[in-house]
């Protein structure tokens, strides 16, 4: 990749944001209380390290049971939609209700089902992740080119092997973007979990920073949160490109700078 | 010997929408002959592609039969090569795993089918890009890979829906010349749609001519030219008088 036009860019925005900021908390002499400066931040995020680093693994450890369980259930529901016509219209506008349930509703009724700790907070990261992969691997599948499918069926092929060499490929794209939504969402999913009903991880310490009127602490998390969500995103990005390189290929790219899209 | 390869006997077939229906191919019959170049030509939507694709049995006809090596076959996909008029190559996968799809298919061994296609990719002049994803390919060599995947199905027919069309002047003759080259040495049958007339005499034993939707059989025409061919036959007369011939029935020599 190209680093110098696609790295230096952002970096060098963040770093004016960030100088930006280290000023305006400086000069507007705000209390810390209010507007701490980033210094003020590295400072908290240090003192309290210990306390962070474990509440970053339980944090970590809720989201990646919560993403696997969600991808399970994604593709679970993109596959009974896609065989079944009559699931998919009685399921698709479920899935979408769905979304528009208040998750803070729901999540003192899950601290009454499953109790304090991890399990609240992974049922909150799998309803809040399941339904990008669902859709998104749903509607991946039904894109399949009809005649791909023409294709290798006057082949001779039955329909287990369509669906492994023509249907689960190009459904694969659409997964990828789903996951990149889904695990853009799960850390902050998870820390919301926390905050409403966990015991411990990254919602906690910002609930009970808070609570101090630590407002350094406060930022102290929520920058983990961002950079732990970063950090999944390009972990999915790096797989992506792993797993599907032809997707990925230099032609595509050069097709696309062609356009002049990008 | 005198078995035909196809044998199409009263076929046709009507496409019924919801508030209409077309007709595309009406009370259809012809043979193809074992080692036979059958090229058929017809205008847009007189019904070819249909043609095909009731052949390997991706439709059924509304009427008629279709024998295939003399029998009525209970399923007929798998039975003969067939190459659609897209190339239809899977992105995802790189272009010896394309033509091997149809050794997949039919459950193959992977080794021996990897060693089959390697042998035969030299005369597919896919020689070098076995491991390019097709992304990588020209028009010409991506039609090579479709064909060469085609002819892995291993079939003694050959369908060929316009599979040079979309191809610039040259690289289609000589596609064209390459093609006659293996189907005489492999010693397969062939149909194959086009809608250009040179291409329909250059290539064929006979060309069958369909009508403007539906479809019907408009007149056969035997090619008595030698074989092998030459592109520079084009300029002969006899040629000429072909081409003229086949303008006049589809309509088109004013
Ligand atoms: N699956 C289908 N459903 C409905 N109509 C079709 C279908 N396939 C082809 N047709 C119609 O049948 C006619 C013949 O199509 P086709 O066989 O593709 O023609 P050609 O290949 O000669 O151009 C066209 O009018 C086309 O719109
Ligand atoms: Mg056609």
């Amino acid at each position: 990749m190209n680093w110098r036009k696609y790295i230096i860019p952002p970096t060098a925005l963040i770093a004016i944001l960030i100088i930006g900021w280290y000023f305006v908390a400086k000069i507007s002499g705000l209390n810390s209380f209010i507007l701490p400066s980033p210094i003020n931040v590295i400072q908290a995020g240090w003192e309290t390290r210990d306390l962070l680093l474990s509440a970053i693994g339980t944090t970590l450890l809720a989201t990646g049971i919560g993403l696997v369980l969600a991808i399970i259930a994604g593709i679970g529901i993109a596959t009974i939609i896609d065989f079944w016509p009559l699931a998919r219209r009685a399921l698709y506008p479920i899935l979408v209700v769905s979304q528009t349930i208040q998750i803070l509703a729901i999540a003192p009724i899950l601290i009454i089902w499953f109790g304090f700790g991890l399990m609240p907070t992974i049922v909150i990261v799998v309803l809040f992740c399941f339904f990008p992969l669902a859709i998104s691997t749903a509607d991946g599948l039904i894109s399949t080119d009809p005649d791909l499918i023409a294709l290798l069926r006057a082949m001779g092929a039955n329909r287990r092997q369509i669906w492994r060499m023509v249907r689960m490929p190009s459904a694969l794209p659409a997964f990828f973007s789903g996951l990149r939504l889904a695990v853009t969402y799960s850390i902050v999913a998870a820390t919301i979990g926390e905050w409403v009903g966990g015991s411990q991880g990254l919602g906690l310490y910002m609930l009970r920073s808070k609570n101090s009127l630590a407002t350094d602490q406060v930022f102290v998390a929520m920058l983990i949160t961002s950079l732990l969500s970063i950090g999944l995103f390009i972990t999915v990005y790096i797989i992506e490109r792993l797993v599907m390189p032809w997707y990925h290929s230099k032609q595509r790219k050069e097709q696309w700078d062609d356009t002049g899209i990008y | 010997m005198n078995i035909p390869r196809i044998e199409f006997k009263q076929i046709s077939k009507t496409f019924s929408g919801t508030d209409h229906t077309v007709p595309a191919l009406d009370d259809i019959s012809f043979k193809v002959m074992p080692g036979e170049f059958v090229t058929l030509i017809g205008p847009s939507g007189s019904g070819k592609s249909t043609l095909f694709n009731l052949c390997v049995g991706l439709l059924e006809p509304g009427k008629g039969e279709i024998l295939i090596d003399g029998e009525k076959p209970k399923k007929r996909p798998g039975l003969v090569g067939y190459m659609p008029q897209r190339d239809l190559l899977l992105p995802w996968r790189k272009v010896l795993d394309n033509v091997l799809i149809p050794l997949e298919v039919q459950g193959l061994p992977q080794k021996e089918s990897r060693q089959r296609a390697l042998e035969i990719l030299p005369y597919f002049g896919l020689e070098g890009f076995e491991n390019e994803y097709p992304s990588a390919l020209s028009g010409g060599m991506r039609q090579r890979a479709a064909l060469l995947r085609t002819w892995l199905m291993g079939r003694s027919t050959l369908l060929l829906d316009e599979p040079f069309g979309a191809l610039d002047a040259l690289t289609r003759k000589e596609l064209q010349n390459w093609l006659l080259k293996v189907w005489q040495e492999f010693e397969r049958t062939v149909m194959f749609i086009t809608h250009d007339v040179e291409e329909a005499v250059y290539l064929a034993d006979r060309v069958i001519v369909l009508s403007a939707r539906p479809g019907r059989i408009k007149t056969e025409l035997k090619i008595n030219l030698p074989r092998p061919r030459r592109q520079s036959m084009i300029a002969d007369p006899a040629f000429g008088k072909l081409e003229k011939e086949l303008l006049q029935e589809l309509g088109v020599d004013a």
